[in-house]
């Protein structure tokens, strides 16, 4: 078939089942918008929604957010240069949490490149770090080939980014196309099965353990294996805590849940993994802010790790027993053997499950503000259990670690690895996209929205509502939080003064804002969100003294939380 | 100087293609190998390329090194290198700039290392020397006593003794 390059790429990302791109047009990459209009004119099965951003950070994020509310690939979409150094943060920050992206960039065309041209920038040398691969399209008979190599690579094994940068004479070339995707090398095709003499020790481990526990990271949700994790849990009636990133991946109000541990976690929660004899970690780098001081990390555990990146076992703990699987299968063959071996334990008696129940009947405010804990908690109660939140980064993440329950692994989405400030509201737009019908709510900060509030715009023009609950104390209010206890109160450039009167603002955006002054009027503003067709701002004033509790001191090991 | 036992040898397999060296070269920098040599030319196949790394530090760091290279999409496959089962080399080119009756020591000692005079000119001579490290190292040593003008070094290859196993694998080049 003779078609332009450009066309290929549109006519790829259709075989790849692409319904949207999120992105913002420029020199570079102005062929591909213009194969975007003449699709006007198809059948809407055949169409790409475009949805149109006001900057291409947002772009990202929402590929992002569509991402990981969906589990299917996310595609983003700028031009050369400034477009594509735009989307730097997005993609870094589904580099670090695993999330399968396709990031595509225009380019200047190929006699100009390496010339320092007008908007060139080595945006492969640029993204090396933060990709799982970058493509750059030489010729426009490679892009059905590359389109399908990066689709493949960006979600098989661990998921990740993929960059695939298309000069402009690139787009324009004519050339007879063939779609004939090549198979996937094996060594970076899906793994094999797990190793039945390991996953043999490791539940001859697990029944031999008197205090098992399960540590359930990212990747129990990315393997879709929360129903595999239960059961297993459920047969050795053992407490499953979760990351930051495993949030949701068992349903929190679950018997066996015990939240969150790490930094941020309930001092309860670390004190029942650290005293379990037996961890079985699945899907989880164990990073610092999972593990606080690796060197204090469980030292009487045996540790049973499972990652299906081979580079995750022993980068950060040193297991006892490691298996390289995908997490559902390895969850599966684990309790297969264990109901062999009639490995059931039917005691649950060696930890008590932290309470986390608000008594929501008697709020009351404190002053001018609302407790920021009880407005996430109020949340919880109002809003539909499959709703999808998001949130920003700082206090608001660390309140809705602890005190928003997720119900579903993919109703929980936060920037955990990279801590990506203004990710929360366009990742809540790309997951409203993807689920058109659930609700879906960005937890956020004021320093966070103001980050990327511009998205309000697209929110609007594109008809994607979702409701933002901003926590507004007027303040960087993890930074302060830091200089309060770490700092003797040297608030250093942390104050964000009058802030905008964000209601206003939503208001010029043509959004929905409300500022609430008591928790009445938080419900009722949370209540007509949900009706409403189009987006919310909902200003809720926090005490700029009031922390995120309780916290790890950095270099104090899981045992050492101190109650700020 | 770090002995060849402080040192270990990878080898990697890549796919032959613009931007390789760029890849592997920045897992190092980005994650803070110490890597002190990298060779690289092409293999027995036409689209594989062989580099061979020496790094220091120990196995656990060379085992995660191996891990994160085959992470890497163009690489097909990374090794640690047994150094006991491998024949390893490096090349060197010393140029030395003699005082006219060095010039005769010098031809006995380039003889003692097996090595070769492949330029002569009037002020100055260049020698090819070839081993393991330790000897190159020995070798120019002994001729900064000569006036030793100018190293190049190629940095260590290294091919094991034992038969291939995995020919299969080898060959799931390219995408």
């Amino acid at each position: 078939m003779e078609m332009s390059g450009a066309s290929a790429l549109v006519e790829a990302l259709r075989r790849e089942k692409t319904e949207t791109v999120f992105g913002l047009p420029g020199g570079a990459i102005m062929p591909v918008y213009d194969v975007f209009y003449k699709m006007r004119d198809l059948p809407s099965e055949l169409r790409i929604r475009h949805v149109l951003v006001r900057h291409e950070q947002t772009a990202a994020h929402m590929a992002d957010g569509y991402a990981r509310a969906s589990g299917r690939v996310g595609v983003c979409m700028s031009t050369s240069g400034p477009g594509a150094t735009n989307l730097v943060t997005g993609i870094a920050t589904a580099f670090m949490d695993s999330s399968p992206m396709i990031a595509i960039t225009g380019q200047v065309a190929r006699p100009f490149i390496g010339k320092d041209a007008f908007q060139e920038i080595d945006i492969i040398g640029v993204v090396t770090s933060v990709t799982k691969y970058a493509f750059q399209a030489r010729k426009a008979a490679e892009i059905p080939q590359i389109v399908n190599a990066a689709f493949r690579i960006a979600s098989t094994r661990r998921p990740g980014p993929v960059l695939i940068d298309i000069p402009r004479d690139v787009q324009q070339e004519m050339d007879i196309l063939e779609f004939t995707g090549r198979p996937i090398p094996r060594r970076h095709g899906p793994l094999p099965d797990p190793d039945p003499g390991t996953v043999a020790r490791m539940a001859d481990a697990l029944a031999k353990a008197e205090t098992p526990l399960i540590i359930a990271g990212g990747g129990v949700k990315i393997a879709e294996a929360s129903r595999e994790l239960v059961a297993l849990a459920e047969l050795l009636t053992c407490p499953v805590a979760t990351s930051l990133m495993g949030k949701g991946c068992i349903p929190e109000d679950h018997p066996l849940s015990i939240g969150v541990m790490g930094m941020h976690g309930s001092s309860e929660t670390n004190q029942v993994v650290s005293s379990a004899d037996v961890l079985l970690i699945v899907g989880s780098r164990l990073s610092d802010r999972t593990t606080g001081n690796i060197d204090k990390f469980c030292p009487n555990s045996q540790v049973l790790h499972v990652d299906t990146d081979k580079a995750e076992i022993e980068k950060n703990a040193t297991p006892t027993i490691s298996l390289v699987s995908d997490a559902k299968k390895a969850l599966k063959a684990i309790h297969a053997d264990l109901v062999r071996l009639h490995a059931r334990r039917p005691e649950l008696n060696w930890f008590h499950r932290t309470k986390n129940e608000a008594d929501l009947d008697d709020l009351k405010k404190d002053g001018p503000y609302l407790s920021a804990v009880q407005t996430i908690r109020l949340l919880r109660k109002l809003l539909p259990r499959e709703t999808i939140v998001t949130t920003e980064v700082g206090q608001n993440q660390m309140w809705s670690l602890i005190h928003f329950q997720a119900y579903g692994p993919r109703q929980f989405i936060t920037s955990g690895g990279l801590g990506t400030m203004g990710f929360g509201f366009p990742a809540a737009l790309g997951a409203k996209v993807a689920c058109p019908n659930v609700p879906v709510l960005d937890i956020a900060g004021d320093g966070s929205f103001a980050m990327t509030e511009n998205a309000m715009a697209t929110s609007i023009q594109e008809q994607i509502p979702v409701t933002v609950v901003i926590l507004n104390n007027r303040m960087l209010g993890m930074v302060a939080q830091w200089h309060r206890m770490f700092y003797g109160r040297r608030y250093s450039s942390v104050s964000l003064g009058r802030s905008p009167c964000f209601p206003k603002l939503a208001d010029a955006y043509g959004a929905e804002g409300v500022a609430v002054r008591d928790y009445k009027e938080l419900s009722e503003a949370v209540k007509s969100a949900l009706k409403s067709e189009i987006m919310t701002v909902i200003d809720v004033p926090v005490s700029p003294e009031e922390d995120a509790a309780p916290m790890l001191a950095p270099g104090a090991g899981l045992q050492e939380v101190v109650a700020a | 100087m770090i002995s060849p036992q402080e040192e270990l040898i990878i080898d990697v397999l890549v796919d032959h293609k613009p931007g390789v060296l760029y890849t592997v070269s920045n897992l190092f920098r980005r994650r803070a190998f110490n890597i002190s040599s990298v060779a690289i030319g092409t293999s027995e196949k036409d689209r594989v390329a062989r580099m061979t790394l020496t790094m220091r530090g120990g196995e656990k760091e060379a085992v995660q090194l191996v891990r994160h290279l085959e992470n890497l999409v163009d690489v097909i496959k990374a090794e640690i290198v047994d150094a006991d089962k491998a024949v390893v080399r490096e090349l060197a080119l010393v140029k030395i700039a003699p005082k006219p009756e060095d010039r005769l020591q010098i031809l006995s000692f380039v003889d003692v290392y097996r090595a070769k005079i492949v330029h002569l000119s009037d002020d100055s001579i260049i020698v090819e020397a070839s081993g393991d490290s330790d000897k190159i190292d020995a070798f120019i040593e002994l001729s900064r006593n000569f006036g030793l003008k100018e190293v190049a070094r190629t940095g260590l290859t290294a091919l094991s003794r034992q038969q291939k196993q995995t020919e299969s694998e080898e060959n799931d080049v390219g995408w």
